[in-house]
């Protein structure tokens, strides 16, 4: 058992100097975290000749009271309550002596409820991340998960629609939903690019999508899009007699902008809008509060986020971001493909789609997640795959992602030789033949080429579409993978 | 060319753009959902507008017949009592978190061509426009006497 190292003595403690966070009360190996605390795992790398405990209690008091040198103004508080405290230090597998990776530890901290603002995404985070990750006695740091409690998570109202009242909303159940972007994603005006959302949602689509950067360039102004994707979007609707959305993406310089171009499309009668992760959390919870009042789905690229995402020792797991957007409240998010062009190992994957999408998560340290995590009804957050999908991944796609994500084929739609309604009808086709398989018990993994090759007898638009990637897929290695993996058991 | 969604084929559903389910194929879905603990409901309508989300019921959802074949008879009940109207068979899972439709696919139609939707539009202030969907066969006949 590692020991306790806070110098209980107050005259000793309080004496004005440097003293390492160790003794300051940072480091608590004994304390056993309330269900209240809000719990951190980072992964530490600290500087040679910095021990782990010393790392790890400089990082919880960087997070929250510590300033560099003793301070005689913490004893006219409760300091001890105050106090964030690293109570768990252990090393990462495959690092340290003996490995190419200089020693990594995951270090385990607890934070009193009362550090943090009810219902602020912007104040936890400015706690959390705010100093800490450019502390020089740390090579490196990385936020890997966190455990809300309960009680603050109910101070938070969450993604203003959800899973459920979305798939209500558009009538759509039992298949995941279908959508594209809009390719080219710069230059077309607002004519051309109307043209592009008709087609893909009468060939089958139930979503088109802005691009994370479309917002209001010379080429084509907010207003005169949004009219042109509407006109596009109740064409398709009368159609095919099914509900049809465009995101409309609404991310602008200033909240007042936003705010013009979200009442327009609700004046026009669009059913969801989008943002950009890149507006930040703020502007994003002020977003969800607006989508929550004016009936509309929240949908949210995740522009920006690989920037600190995606290295393995520095930064924020995507895990960590999916916990604060379903908290911060978006109805849609990026979260990954597996298959697609884009970095996404299956295991960390599965961990942010059950992060986004379950009422409970227990621990699965093979999926990143490090703590169990109760929901407390928070609405779900419907998870996004898109980049680099194409038909002929349809039974990958269902299996890996379940059945609860939007499907994004942009270049897998509108490339097709045939057209944008071609390629909706070979996606639509492939998606409902590979659900009907499913639910009849056919082991998909195995039969799926079959199954889609099957339907293309009758379907030319899947035929062609099998025919133009069969060969396409990204076998690159993931950078973001588990520390952790099963061991390997003899079953009988 | 038409090479997609020919003429005016409702795609409501999870399976419409397959070909129509075969009683076989109903069956197995209707396995699947009584596996997954869903109460299954058949329901039936002559209005196919996309916002008409209250078809009018065949009874109440079958909460208690585990049966696949009993429900299967149920559906072709109801495809006698109206062939000219639409009959949807959905799965309703009451699990907390859900308390939802699961699964909801059509299976029967009312003729082999279908008329679809006309679009009205009101032109608004600054280039506005304010969109009508409406179902051809709901503008002149009155319930049940549409589709022949």
């Amino acid at each position: 058992m590692a020991k306790e190292t806070e110098i209980k003595d107050p005259k000793k403690r309080y004496q004005s100097g440097v003293i390492p966070y160790k003794e300051m009360g940072y480091w608590r190996p004994e304390y056993e975290p309330k269900d209240t605390d809000v719990l951190c795992c980072f992964r530490i790398t600290p500087q040679p000749g910095v021990d782990a405990e010393e790392a790890a209690a400089a990082v919880a008091g960087e997070s929250s009271t510590a300033t560099w040198t003793v301070v005689w103004t913490d004893r006219l508080t409760a300091a001890d309550l105050y106090r964030a405290k690293a109570y768990r230090v252990d090393p990462v597998p495959n690092t340290g002596e003996g490995t190419d990776t200089p020693a990594q530890y995951f270090s385990y901290i607890a934070y009193d409820i009362d550090l943090f603002e009810e219902g602020s995404i912007a104040n936890l985070t400015a706690s959390i991340i705010g100093n800490v990750f450019g502390f020089k006695a740390l090579k490196a740091l990385r936020l890997e998960d966190m455990r809300m409690p309960v009680a603050y998570l109910k101070t938070f109202q969450g993604p203003p629609t959800g899973v459920v009242v979305e798939r209500e909303r558009l009538d759509k159940f039992g298949r995941p939903l279908l959508g594209a972007t809009t390719k080219p994603k710069l230059g077309l005006s607002g004519r051309n690019y109307g043209r592009v959302v008709y087609e893909a949602l009468k060939g089958g689509l139930d979503f088109v999508k802005d691009d994370e950067n479309i917002n209001s360039q010379p080429f084509m102004h907010w207003r005169d899009r949004f009219l042109y994707c509407m006109e596009a979007v109740n064409r398709a609707s009368a159609a095919t007699g099914e509900v049809k959305g465009h995101y409309m993406n609404v991310t602008a310089a200033t909240m007042e902008d936003m705010y013009e171009r979200a009442e327009f499309a609700k004046e026009l009668g669009s059913v969801i809008i989008m943002i950009d992760l890149i507006v930040g959390y703020t502007a994003i919870q002020s977003m969800a509060k607006w989508a929550r009042k004016n009936n509309m789905i929240l949908h949210l690229h995740r522009a920006g986020h690989a920037t600190y995402t995606r290295q393995k020792n520095h930064g924020v797991s995507f895990r960590v971001i999916s916990k604060w957007m379903r908290m911060a409240g978006v109805d849609h998010i990026h979260a990954g493909t597996v298959v697609g062009k884009l970095e996404g190992d299956p295991n960390m994957i599965a961990g942010y789609y059950n992060t986004l999408t379950k009422e409970y998560n227990p621990q699965d340290l093979q999926q990143g997640i490090f703590f169990d995590q109760d929901w407390a009804s928070l609405n779900k957050t419907m998870p996004v795959a898109s980049g680099g999908i194409h038909a002929g991944q349809m039974h990958q796609l269902l299996h890996y992602l379940g059945e609860d994500v939007v499907l994004q084929f942009g270049g897998g739609t509108i490339g097709h030789p045939m057209g944008i309604q071609a390629g909706a009808t070979a996606n639509r086709v492939a998606l409902e033949a590979m659900v009907k398989a499913r639910n009849e018990g056919k082991n998909i993994m195995k039969e799926g080429p079959d199954i889609l090759q099957k339907e293309a007898k009758w379907c030319t638009p899947l035929k062609q579409a099998l025919d133009t990637w069969k060969d396409i897929s990204f076998n690159y290695e993931s950078t973001d993978t588990a520390d952790f993996v099963p061991e390997t058991s003899v079953s009988g | 060319m038409a090479m997609t969604n020919p003429g005016s084929r409702i795609t409501q559903g999870t399976f419409s753009f397959l070909h129509d389910l075969t009683d076989d194929e109903i069956k197995a879905q209707v396995e699947y959902c009584l596996s997954q603990g869903w109460a299954v409901n058949v329901e039936f309508t002559d209005d196919p507008h996309p916002r008409n989300t209250y078809w009018e019921m065949w009874g109440l959802p079958m909460f208690d017949v585990k049966d696949p074949a009993a429900i299967l008879y149920e559906v072709n009940e109801c495809r006698k009592a109206f062939p000219h109207h639409y009959i949807r068979v959905t799965g309703f899972d009451s699990t907390r978190g859900w308390e939802t439709p699961r699964l909801s696919f059509i299976v029967n139609r009312p003729t082999e061509e279908e008329p679809g939707f006309r679009l009205i539009r009101t032109e608004d202030e600054g280039r506005t426009i304010r969109y009508t969907i409406q179902p051809y066969v709901t503008e002149e006949k009155p319930e049940n006497e549409r589709y022949r």
